[in-house]
């Protein structure tokens, strides 16, 4: 199962993209953008992973003991701070329009539409 | 455009990007065998250079602390971001707060109020240790401010804005962003390039060891509780309803 993780953060991608065009609630939208970005973290651990190492943390063991990759480990930090902040960013828009078209549908958004 | 046609375009554009995908995984190192030479080599000096146990802390705080910044920054500005967009309208002598504590059964009730206490003090000890074991400024602070946010979840949101108010959070918000700036023009004070870890190390696997990575750790804490309550603080404030709103 070499590639597991890697079809796991491809699926997780591509659920939630289609999840975000077929959503008809502002706030479900923004949650499939998180499961969409969530498939980064998945990729990135993915990737500095090396088999039968510890976590690159040498609080109880000893520093030559073979670690998997901390810098992308950093890397998903860094995403998860941005994914936060976007979805922050994102629910305040949530909100102010569904104060100004009095919905959270994204197709009955009139300033919207064509 | 039609519900069909955004389909339509779905699926040209899922299929061509896993395509794409398929291409571009053919590349990457099998699940397992990744060898990054800088992460190897972070793992190999960072206790000996740094004297922490948390590698990836040294390069959060240290080796990669410039990007850091950056990072603190977007948490920084988005708090700001959602302060400009949920600013209040209308005249704020005229709002009322929410009547009735939000929704709270007596079992969100139980659990928040046995749940505060643990984590606020979980959430300084992430914070504190963050060069030592799993956790730091990031992770800690958002601990923290879980905790402050669970006495609004008990029902007690007035309660959450006098242990905690807007002011206060804005505070530890610019106190933290400017803190981590500091630190770094400390190193320019040492005589070493910004962010430079002038500090004395200390010990390996002691509390005040790793030099300003400690210091960092504590700033980026403080951040991130100040900027995450602003939020949350500035969400609850939507609740407030102006008579003109309720008409």
């Amino acid at each position: 199962m070499d590639f597991l993780p890697y079809v796991v953060s491809a699926w997780l991608f591509g659920v939630g993209v289609v999840a975000m065009v077929t959503a008809r609630n502002l706030i479900s939208l923004i949650m499939a953008l998180v499961v969409t970005q969530s498939s980064t973290y998945v990729l990135l651990l993915a990737i500095g992973y090396v088999t039968g190492a510890a976590p690159p943390i040498f609080a109880s063991v000893p520093s030559s003991t073979p670690a998997v990759d901390p810098v992308v480990q950093a890397l998903t930090l860094t995403d998860i701070v941005v994914e936060a902040t976007v979805t922050a960013l994102l629910l305040t828009f949530a909100v102010r329009a569904h104060q100004r078209f009095g919905t959270l549908d994204p197709r009955e958004l009139r300033a919207l539409r064509d | 455009m039609t519900q069909r046609l955004r389909l339509v375009l779905l699926g040209t554009g899922l299929s061509t990007l896993l395509g794409l995908l398929l291409w571009g995984l053919h590349g990457v190192p099998p699940f397992g065998h990744y060898r990054g030479p800088y992460g190897q080599l972070v793992d190999t000096v960072g206790e000996r250079e740094r004297h922490v146990t948390n590698m990836v802390s040294a390069v959060n705080f240290d080796y990669r602390g410039f990007d850091t910044i950056g990072e603190e920054f977007i948490l920084f500005v988005a708090g700001a971001g959602c302060a400009v967009v949920l600013r209040r309208q209308g005249d704020p002598a005229e709002r009322t707060e929410p009547s009735g504590p939000l929704g709270a059964t007596e079992a969100t009730r139980t659990v928040a109020l046995l749940g505060m206490a643990p984590l606020a003090v979980f959430g300084i000890y992430v914070v504190a240790h963050g060069h030592l074991t799993p956790g730091g400024g990031f992770q800690g602070g958002c601990i923290t401010a879980s905790a402050v946010v669970l006495v609004c979840l008990a029902g007690r949101c007035r309660t959450m804005r006098r242990i905690v108010p807007e002011t206060l959070a804005d505070l530890w918000d610019s106190a933290g962003a400017g803190g981590y700036v500091l630190v770094g023009l400390g190193g320019l004070a040492g005589g070493a390039a910004f962010l430079s870890n002038v500090l004395p190390l200390g010990t390996t696997g002691h509390l005040t060891s790793g030099g300003t990575m400690a210091v960092i750790s504590l700033a980026i804490g403080l951040e991130v509780t100040g900027a995450l309550l602003l939020i949350v603080t500035e969400f609850l404030n939507q609740l407030q309803r102006t008579p003109q709103e309720d008409a």
